[in-house]
């Protein structure tokens, strides 16, 4: 394989049909941006849920000066209730370990948060969710309870909302990948179109299916490749700009945002979505237009 | 070098065979006249023999090689056995002289010393000695011939195919391109011309195998273009 060779066929190509390659650039680079977005979401998601989100409806904080008898009292209270499937203890030090992992991005905030301000709970798994009320009176006025949460509303509304985003996201960039799909499919059928002469002499001349598709293939590879690196750019820029100083900077600490690691974790899957969905793309239609 | 054997070849779409039940051999060495009026079959007989086309029936043998037995990879590796000049010559509009001819040999992967050895030694070959970097726009249409002539030799393949070579050129031209293709067959390479160039025909006195209406109507060594003249 003569790499030179087929190095100057492919930017011939890309010369020659630069306006449709920019345009398969800029479909990549939007699909593959939204693609990101989707992913962003999914793990802003994931760090913001709670370990107990999905676990319980109910939680029974204690107070400080709580007793032995009064935890227990309280334990078996909940136990006997029939609404009630499970039962979970956390004492304060799990407490402070759970919440030292939920904030580790946070150190200001762990650092300024002693072990003892956390509240010892006991964290309830119900069989029927909707019974949160039956279950939150029965332990409200007993001594030792400081307050009973059930999941919070405005919580459950914002991760239903984020869900939602992610959805939508994740279905335009569906949409928009198949349009780069057939984009690319156009951009390449024309230029085997374009370059007919060539392509027909190398057939007559006994040059082998890579030789002929390598230079096609590597151009939509290109295309590919560089729509992904816009998308990874934006990625970037959201995540600096946006989350970082936007969102962080207008709320605070209120919640814990997506990570950085978590970021860099999205580039790899856009890059490789779009190299190969451009070269598998490309590869497939030569199989249709370029025959031997 | 290329057998033929009960050979038909009947298009999707069309009611009558483009080939039908052709039987023909041609030995190493040969140069063989195929004539024939135009859709007589003589362009689909030189399309099988590249393989671009299956016979609906019979058996083809190129060099040796029986083509319904040639899986798709290794048709390249044919082809690089046969060389194939056209009416239109068929040259790439953006390249030098010595380019056409070189990218012949640069997209089956041959080393660039090669390249740059063999290109001017066929050059000077076909005539064109001195001409290597004219663009083929700057050439008489013989010498766009022989540029595509050189193209087709450079690899020295065992067969030369000629689609009406010279279809497109005057009478004297196409005297000089004759001479050249005289040449190379007698270098050892077998040349199959198709033609509808009567005096060209008559005057090399070489064998003549006639198609009408797909079928092979007259098979005849040292033969001239029709009975009739």
């Amino acid at each position: 394989m003569r790499a030179r060779f087929v190095l100057s066929e492919m930017s011939i190509g890309l010369r020659r049909n630069l306006s449709m390659v920019l345009a398969v650039v800029l479909t990549a680079a939007i699909s593959l941006s939204l693609l990101a977005a989707a992913l962003v979401l999914s793990k802003q998601i994931q760090t913001m849920k709670d370990y107990w989100f999905d676990r319980i409806q109910v939680s029974v904080f204690l107070t400080k000066a709580v007793t032995e008898p009064e935890r227990t009292a309280i334990r078996e209270e909940l136990v006997q209730l029939p609404q009630v499937e499970h039962v979970y203890y956390e004492s304060q030090s799990q407490a402070y370990a759970r919440f030292k992992q939920q904030f580790k991005d946070v150190p200001s905030l762990v650092k300024n948060t002693p072990e003892s301000a956390l509240p010892e709970s006991y964290r309830v798994k119900l069989k029927d969710p909707k019974k949160y009320q039956i279950v939150a009176s029965a332990v409200q006025r007993m001594p030792g309870v400081d307050q009973v949460q059930g999941k919070s509303k405005a919580l459950e509304q914002f991760f239903r909302f984020l869900g939602y985003g992610q959805k939508i996201a994740l279905a335009v960039a569906l949409v928009a990948l198949a349009a780069a799909v057939l984009l690319i499919f156009n951009t390449v059928r024309l230029a085997a179109f374009s370059r007919r002469r060539e392509t027909g002499i190398m057939r007559l001349v006994g040059a082998s299916d890579l030789y002929i598709q390598a230079p096609f293939i590597l151009e939509g590879a290109l295309a590919g490749f560089l729509g992904s690196l816009l998308a990874v750019g934006g990625l970037l820029l959201t995540k600096a700009l946006i989350i970082d100083r936007g969102i962080h900077g207008m709320f605070g600490d209120v919640v814990n945002y997506v990570s950085w690691g978590a970021v860099a974790s999205i580039i790899p899957i856009i890059i490789l979505t779009g190299v190969l969905l451009a070269s598998i793309t490309s590869a497939v239609t030569l199989q249709r237009y370029l025959r031997v | 070098m290329i057998r033929f054997q009960g050979v038909t070849k009947l298009y999707p779409n069309s009611a009558r065979p483009a080939l039908e039940d052709a039987s023909v051999e041609i030995e190493k060495g040969e140069f063989v006249f195929l004539v024939g009026q135009s859709g007589s079959g003589k362009s689909t007989f030189l399309r099988l023999v590249l393989k671009e086309e299956k016979p609906t029936k019979g058996q083809i043998w190129v060099a040796g090689k029986d083509l319904s037995r040639l899986s798709h990879w290794k048709i390249p590796a044919l082809r690089r056995q046969i060389g194939t000049v056209f009416q239109d010559f068929r040259l790439l509009p953006n390249k030098t002289v010595r380019e056409n001819v070189a990218f012949a040999l640069e997209v089956i992967g041959k080393p660039r010393h090669t390249v740059a050895k063999v290109v001017p030694e066929v050059l000077e070959l076909v005539g064109l000695g001195g001409k290597e970097d004219r663009m083929p726009d700057e050439l008489s249409g013989g010498e766009q011939q022989r540029v595509a002539i050189a193209r087709a030799f450079v690899n020295r393949p065992m067969i030369l195919i000629a689609d009406e070579p010279t279809g497109n050129l005057d009478p004297s031209t196409s005297v000089g391109i004759m001479r050249l293709l005289d040449r190379i067959n007698r270098t050892g390479t077998t040349v199959v011309m198709a033609t509808h160039d009567s005096h060209i025909v008559d005057s090399m006195r070489r064998r003549v195998i006639e198609l009408e209406h797909g079928h092979v109507t007259r098979d005849q060594s040292r033969g001239v273009y029709g009975y009739a003249r």
